[in-house]
């Protein structure tokens, strides 16, 4: 009994080496710290995805061990407000599916309802159809997805549509991952009307709101990316502008910063031309002062809400 | 009578997994993919049903399977289905790759006529026993 049970162990203790070193070798945890590094704060998105990395991998080992091994599955549904960054994490999950060797190809196929559904009877099925020829071997992500289904038109071919996706994503698992994208609120009620895709999707993950802190790094992010940068005024500023912005109807978080930065950088434009004669440096090009931030209306507007 | 045409025809059938690498191999080259169907199999019918368009801007081979399967569930056992990759590139514009995925359960294979002309001398005619019977009940 000894000699098979110190055999076992043997392979076990092997084996818990192996998936250390499979680890390294699959560039996942590289990925991971790419995404920690290149997006801010998500930390519910980047918890999940450590632990499908995880997964994953262990299905491998199991796989390598000849124990029961069933492909998990694997599609999605990222809800949460407009601007918390559902679009930009899912651009990525092909490339970390692919990493992690789980997609074969990692392509990545974005589609909306225009893409899907066709326009008269016997359309629509070719249309999704092709569409999910296109993604196979890699990551199908439909954003906006409550648009597919329209309670109100009873004879609206998006019900054909989501009817074939269901039956590729129960079929087709190791062959593609559905990532299906919206608002939180409209998505509930998509999946309330929709039960069998509720039960198809393995992962719901809700993108947080960003905290003021969140989006004035995401904001230095971006000028940084386009080689501009905050002088330390323009950055209370800015901090302020999130503040009140906020309070303020219509605001998407990240999506809002963006927004405010491009008309700051309008503004910037224009206090080049109007102030200043002659040449300017480098420096002066890419510097964003306070005067281009508090300019916005949102300061206005919230000092007559204030006054009120 | 086993009819032997393109690709791998004197190998047994290829099993679904082969013939998805087979695909995966055209696709990576980048040609275009065909499936395409008939029930007159002789040699000279070049020109064969096509399950649908070519296959262009697909990127895994499970594509083609998925689309293969579908054409066996209406055609299986009673035609002949292939599978071709055609490569666009200048110059070649042509097939490249062509194989049978799919064939009748029973092979009546061919009739030869000899006509005796001008003498002593013979021409040949090949005729596929299938096609005594209308295409659709052939190998029914």
């Amino acid at each position: 009994m000894s000699v098979t049970a110190e055999q076992n162990e043997n392979a076990a203790a092997n084996e818990t080496i192996d998936l250390r070193r499979d680890y390294e070798e699959s560039g996942v945890g590289e990925v991971l710290d790419q995404l920690d590094r290149e997006l801010i704060g998500l930390k519910p998105v980047k918890t999940r995805l450590c632990e499908i990395a995880a997964l994953l991998l262990v299905e491998r080992a199991r796989k390598r061990l000849g124990l029961v091994n069933e492909a998990p599955t694997l599609h999605m549904s990222f809800t949460g407000n407009p601007g918390t960054g559902k679009t930009t994490v899912a651009m990525r999950m092909a490339n970390i599916l692919h990493r992690l060797g789980y997609v074969r190809r990692g392509q990545l196929v974005s589609v909306t309802r225009d893409d899907l559904v066709g326009q008269y009877i016997g359309h629509t099925a070719p249309k999704t159809k092709e569409v999910l020829k296109k993604a196979m071997g890699g990551v199908l992500f439909i954003d906006e997805a409550y648009y597919l289904y329209r309670p109100e038109n009873e004879r609206d071919y998006g019900q054909e549509s989501i009817e074939i996706l269901l039956q590729v994503m129960e079929n087709q698992r190791e062959d593609l991952v559905v990532i299906l994208a919206g608002y939180s609120d409209r998505m509930d009620k998509f999946f309330t009307a929709n039960p069998g895709f509720r039960s198809r999707i393995a992962h719901h993950i809700d993108f947080p709101d960003y905290s003021d802190g969140e989006l004035l790094q995401i904001a230095d992010k971006m000028l940084d990316h386009q080689n501009y940068y905050l002088s330390p005024e323009a950055k209370v500023a800015l901090a302020d502008y999130i503040e009140k912005r906020r309070q303020q109807p219509h605001f998407s978080n990240a999506r809002s910063i963006r927004n405010a930065l491009d008309r700051a950088r309008l503004r910037q434009a224009n206090r080049l031309f109007a102030h200043t004669g002659g040449a300017l440096t480098a420096n002066q090009l890419s510097e964003i002062t306070a005067e281009d931030i508090l300019a916005s209306r949102v300061f206005k507007v919230a000092a007559e809400s204030q006054n009120q | 009578m086993r009819i032997t045409q393109g690709q791998f025809s004197f190998l047994p059938d290829l099993t679904d997994e082969q013939i998805a690498k087979q695909v995966q191999y055209a696709i990576e080259k980048g040609w275009a993919v065909n499936i395409e169907f008939t029930d007159d199999p002789h040699p000279r019918n070049s020109y064969w049903e096509m399950w649908g368009l070519p296959m262009f801007d697909i990127k895994d081979a499970a594509a083609v399977v998925s689309e293969l399967q579908a054409c066996r569930k209406v055609y299986s056992g009673r035609y002949y289905i292939r599978i071709s990759a055609f490569d666009a590139t200048h110059g070649w514009e042509s097939l490249r790759m062509s194989f049978i995925v799919d064939r009748p359960a029973e092979e009546p294979g061919f009739d030869l006529e000899r006509q005796e002309v001008d003498g002593r001398n013979i021409r040949y005619t090949t005729r596929p026993y299938a096609t005594n019977k209308p295409s659709g009940q052939r190998y029914s």
